[in-house]
């Protein structure tokens, strides 16, 4: 029996085989799929960047055509149906897709009208959405300056204009701050318990947790569906925290992962996360541990993560050797002055300050991070202690030398990788190697040397023909490294280097970088992305400009914990820290 | 599921909605204002008072009255320059009708009384006529003779062995244009640059932007219809083309003192036309293109440089090259030039004006029918 004509689909989403690939593109985009969901809850449509999150969302709204099977939403097919269709859909794209040069009261009326809500019913809808949204206050405001969450909230207020009864939401927690992003889940949560259908897609796994039933998706396949408990209760008993004593911590997960019986280990803070296989048994736990140089008390049973679980369904890391560290050697001088520092570094735009008496220091070979949502401050703080934008007061300092003084000579031994990856799209992937290569200047036997071990490091070869722009993710990031690190520089500035890819990839990703820091290489990272704050030695939140906390991870975790909640995650410390600060500055 | 019951269909609400939130970024983009209003006033002065890129030699009459030696010189010195392609005849009907016929550019009069003034010492008084209706054609034709004359002067200086003096009272006539006032030809032709700019760049900008920030996929997720939103572009933009025209009129007609010899209604109607075309060219470009910079480098080639070179308006489409002449007759501009030129130095010349419409018609309802058949209310 087809899934199409099973009770109760007049209200639920239903997918028939549904398939859709790309002309010109390798791999489709969505591979059959079969399934339905249903209201009265949230699902989560989770998964990495191009797992085909977005093309599903675009298939349910009518925007795009499935290359094969059915859909049915609501009852009603996408295609054929629009109209009816739209009539009980609320969508919010990925990108804000209201008019950033309209204000949010202009905004409400043009959805308004365009769902033809009038008269006496619209100015209800807007009381109630606005104080459902808490912009009852910033209804003149342009929404372009509106913050990451307010976007966000105005952006689900205007999609609820007309009482839909299936509510779509691209990624609506991305570029929102963890306060927001939980105000916004207790709004969709209580708008699924009204009994609507919503769909919540997101790249960030601890989401999942949040939804009723989640669809975990990767490369366009379905790797799991059901309740997100379920599956990270598969996990129960395999997950450990290894408290490390040695300085070596960052050999370790390398060590860890060429064990056949574990599937994932990572850094996180102090501590290693170990996750062992569904086939490993009790005793081979504590081999694993022997062989790691760990006694049986060294080690905490950690409650399952939603990411752990992804890991294992996607067969565990690879074990690889961080060769690049190798290539990357440069002898650790013993001192111990501060590579990078800022102090009293301080931005201001007109009378915004952006950077407000920013003080840090980084030592060589240690991992700083910046940590903080969007809009907080920290890429301007990030751009000024690169050089890339000249600070109000204050100096940035690396190596002692104010890089708007002494480019030159500083310059050289900095690599940098943006978020974007500043890679020229239209190029193949052997010409921005050279390219980039030779804006380092290297040229003739050197630089082909290079450009090979670059290319043997990373495992570029296949790729070499490709136009960059049409790589996936996870391949532009391997050559971005790539030609950021092409002049060996002992020096990392690295701007939210893995968001939006998957965890497999950023494994990769901060093995080559732990790698590299054994040797001596400092990094500087910024992320918006609790879980990278973990890998870093130190970190400072930013907020509102300043850097409200800075320490390890730990000890913020901790510094974060109460009784009832012991030992926090990063985003309740990261939350935490900030109410603090807040109602402190409410007092002062 | 009661609005799921209503049919599919047109929207005045939506329309109205979409006119209005369209109104808002209009007024509240500074960009806006400046493509509509501010480069066509600079381009107006730049390309008014430009170069002429003609590189040709410039055919002007020689009219002989007298026969002495000295004005034969003359006579020569016309026919030897480089610059000047001189007919000397001693008939001036004959080269009135020529100039009449558009075949000479400027006649130079030497009058019968040349020889006696030059040996007596006096003044010598040369008529010079240009064609007015092209105001650097005019210019040149006044430079070039004076440059002529220049040299012959300081030849006969040098063989008479006297320092050159000034001779001759040039007495410069237009004909056609008799003022040779250029902003009598420029404000009517800016105006088409202005409504191409509105129309074409800055529509097919709004549209572009729209789909740049992502909007676009949160319209199309509504029950907006593709008329509703191909009308909430037209008729926005309709209305500023026609406010730029109101005020360039205005500016043309009290400021510079531009005759408007036409009826205003008509301009009105041929306007609205000419916009239907750049509106038109505007939606299909932003639609194919999605992208504002490369709706911007298409518009600026394909709509904004043509109205400017093939539109008769700084160059004359008799004098192009056959097969530049023939791409002219695609080029919506080229009938709105021609009949702005009528309106305001002619007036209402009917079988003008309604030639041109028709030609206006059929280029508008051939744009905005492919724009129409490109919008497609979905992302693919």
């Amino acid at each position: 029996m087809s899934a199409l004509n099973q009770p109760g689909v007049e209200r639920a989403i239903v997918l028939d085989r549904l398939e859709k690939s790309f002309a010109g593109e390798f791999s489709p985009a969505l591979l059959p799929l079969s399934m339905v969901i249903r209201p009265g809850g949230v699902t989560g449509l989770v998964g990495p960047d191009g797992a085909g999150k977005t093309t599903l969302m675009r298939i349910l709204a009518g925007l795009l055509e499935p290359s094969g099977g059915r859909v049915s939403v609501a009852g009603l097919d996408p295609l054929t149906r629009k109209a009816g269709l739209r009539a009980i859909l609320g969508y919010m794209p990925q990108r804000f897709g209201l008019y950033e040069d309209l204000t949010v009261q202009q905004n409400l009326d043009l959805y308004a009208s365009l769902r033809a809500v009038e008269g006496q019913e619209r100015q209800e809808a807007f009381r109630r959405l606005l104080r459902f949204t808490g912009l009852t206050s910033f209804t003149g405001r342009l929404a372009g300056k509106l913050s990451g969450g307010m976007k966000q909230k105005l952006g689900l207020a205007c999609s609820l204009l007309g009482h839909p009864q299936v509510l779509l939401l691209d990624e609506p927690g991305v570029g929102v701050d963890p306060i927001s992003r939980r105000e916004l889940w207790g709004m969709v949560h209580e708008l699924a318990g009204e009994g609507l259908l919503i769909l919540w897609s997101t790249s960030y796994l601890d989401e999942a947790e949040q939804c009723r039933e989640v669809l975990l998706l990767n490369q366009g396949r379905l790797l799991y569906s059901g309740e997100p408990r379920a599956l990270s209760r598969s996990m129960e008993g395999r997950c450990f925290l290894l408290r490390s004593r040695a300085g070596n911590k960052r050999a370790l997960p390398q060590k860890a992962l060429s064990m056949p019986q574990v599937s994932d280990c990572v850094i996180q803070g102090d501590h290693l996360r170990l996750i062992l296989r569904r086939d490993a048994s009790g005793a081979s736990g504590a081999d694993t541990l022997e062989a790691l140089g760990f006694s049986p008390g060294d080690m905490l049973p950690a409650t399952p993560r939603f990411e752990d679980a992804f890991i294992d369904l996607l067969g565990g890391v690879p074990a690889r050797r961080p060769v690049l560290a190798n290539l990357m050697a440069r002898p650790v001088s013993g001192d111990t002055a501060p590579v990078i520092e800022a102090v009293s570094l301080t931005k201001a735009f007109g009378n915004f300050t952006a950077a407000d008496h920013v003080d840090f220091a980084v030592r060589r070979g240690e991992i700083f991070g910046l940590l903080g949502p969007n809009g907080a401050g920290k890429s301007t703080t990030f751009k000024m202690m690169c050089g890339l934008l000249r600070p109000s007061s204050g100096k940035a300092l690396v190596l002692g030398m104010d890089l708007q003084k002494h480019p030159a000579g500083v310059r050289e031994r900095i690599g940098y990788m943006a978020q974007k990856f500043s890679l020229y799209g239209g190029l193949s992937v052997m010409q921005n190697l050279i390219f980039f290569s030779g804006v380092y200047g290297l040229s003739g036997r050197e630089q082909a040397a290079r450009v090979d071990e670059m290319i043997e490091t990373f495992g570029l070869k296949p790729l070499l023909g490709q136009q960059t722009e049409l790589l996936p993710l996870g391949f532009k990031q391997r050559l971005a490294l790539a030609c950021a690190l092409m002049h060996r520089p002992d020096i990392l500035f690295l701007d939210e280097p893995t968001s939006g890819v998957d965890p497999l990839t950023r494994r990769e990703f901060w093995m080559h970088i732990n790698g590299m820091v054994e040797k001596g290489v400092t990094v500087m990272v910024t992320t918006h992305f609790m879980d990278e704050a973990e890998y870093c030695d130190r970190i400072g939140l930013v907020y509102q400009g300043r850097i409200i906390a800075a320490g390890p991870p730990d000890t913020l975790k901790e510094r974060a914990g109460t009784t009832s909640r012991p030992c926090p995650g990063m985003e309740d410390a990261f939350i935490r820290l900030v109410e603090e600060y807040d109602e402190k500055s409410d007092a002062a | 599921m009661r609005k799921a019951m209503r049919p599919e269909g047109f929207s005045r609400g939506r329309l109205l909605a979409l006119c209005r939130k369209e109104f808002f970024q209009i007024i509240r983009d500074p960009g806006s204002v400046l493509i509509a209003f501010v480069i066509p006033l600079i381009l107006m002065v730049v390309y008014g008072y430009g170069i002429n890129f003609d590189s040709g030699a410039l055919r002007v009459g020689i009219v002989l009255e007298d026969a002495g030696p000295q004005a034969r010189r003359l006579a020569y010195a016309f026919s030897a320059s480089g610059f000047i392609e001189a007919r000397v005849s001693d008939r001036r009907a004959e080269l009135d009708e020529l100039m009449q016929a558009g075949k000479l550019r400027g006649l130079v009069v030497i009058p019968a009384d040349f020889s006696r003034r030059l040996a007596g010492g006096e003044k010598i008084s040369l008529q010079v006529i240009a064609d007015g209706s092209e105001p650097n054609t005019a210019n040149f034709v006044h430079g070039y003779v004076q440059g002529v004359l220049r040299v012959w002067r300081e030849n006969l200086a040098r063989d008479l062995g006297i320092e050159p003096r000034n001779l001759f009272n040039i007495n410069v006539n237009c004909w056609f244009n008799r003022d040779m006032v250029s902003r009598n030809f420029i404000m009517p032709g800016a105006i088409t640059i202005i409504i191409t700019v509105v129309g074409a760049i800055l529509t097919s900008l709004v549209i572009a932007r729209e789909w740049e920030r992502g909007t676009m996929e949160a319209l199309l997720s509504t029950q907006v219809t593709r008329a509703e939103f191909l009308l909430s572009k037209l008729i926005p933009y309709y209305f500023l083309g026609m406010f730029a025209l109101v005020v360039c009129l205005f500016f043309s007609v009290a400021v510079f003192q531009v005759p408007f010899r036409g009826s205003v209604i008509v301009l009105f109607g041929l306007s609205t036309l000419f916009m239907a075309n750049t509106l038109g060219m505007g939606l299909l470009i932003s639609t194919i293109m999605r992208n504002q910079f490369n709706a911007a480098q298409v518009a600026l080639v394909s709509a904004f440089l043509p109205s400017i070179m093939l539109s008769g308006f700084v160059f004359e489409i008799d004098s192009m090259p056959l097969a530049v002449r023939a791409i002219t007759y695609v080029i919506p501009a080229r009938y709105y030039v021609s009949a702005m030129h009528t309106l305001f130095l002619a007036g209402n010349v009917s079988f003008v004006l309604l030639s041109n419409a028709a030609f206006l018609l059929a280029t508008g309802a051939l744009f905005i029918g492919l724009a129409a058949l490109k919008t497609k209310i979905g992302l693919e």
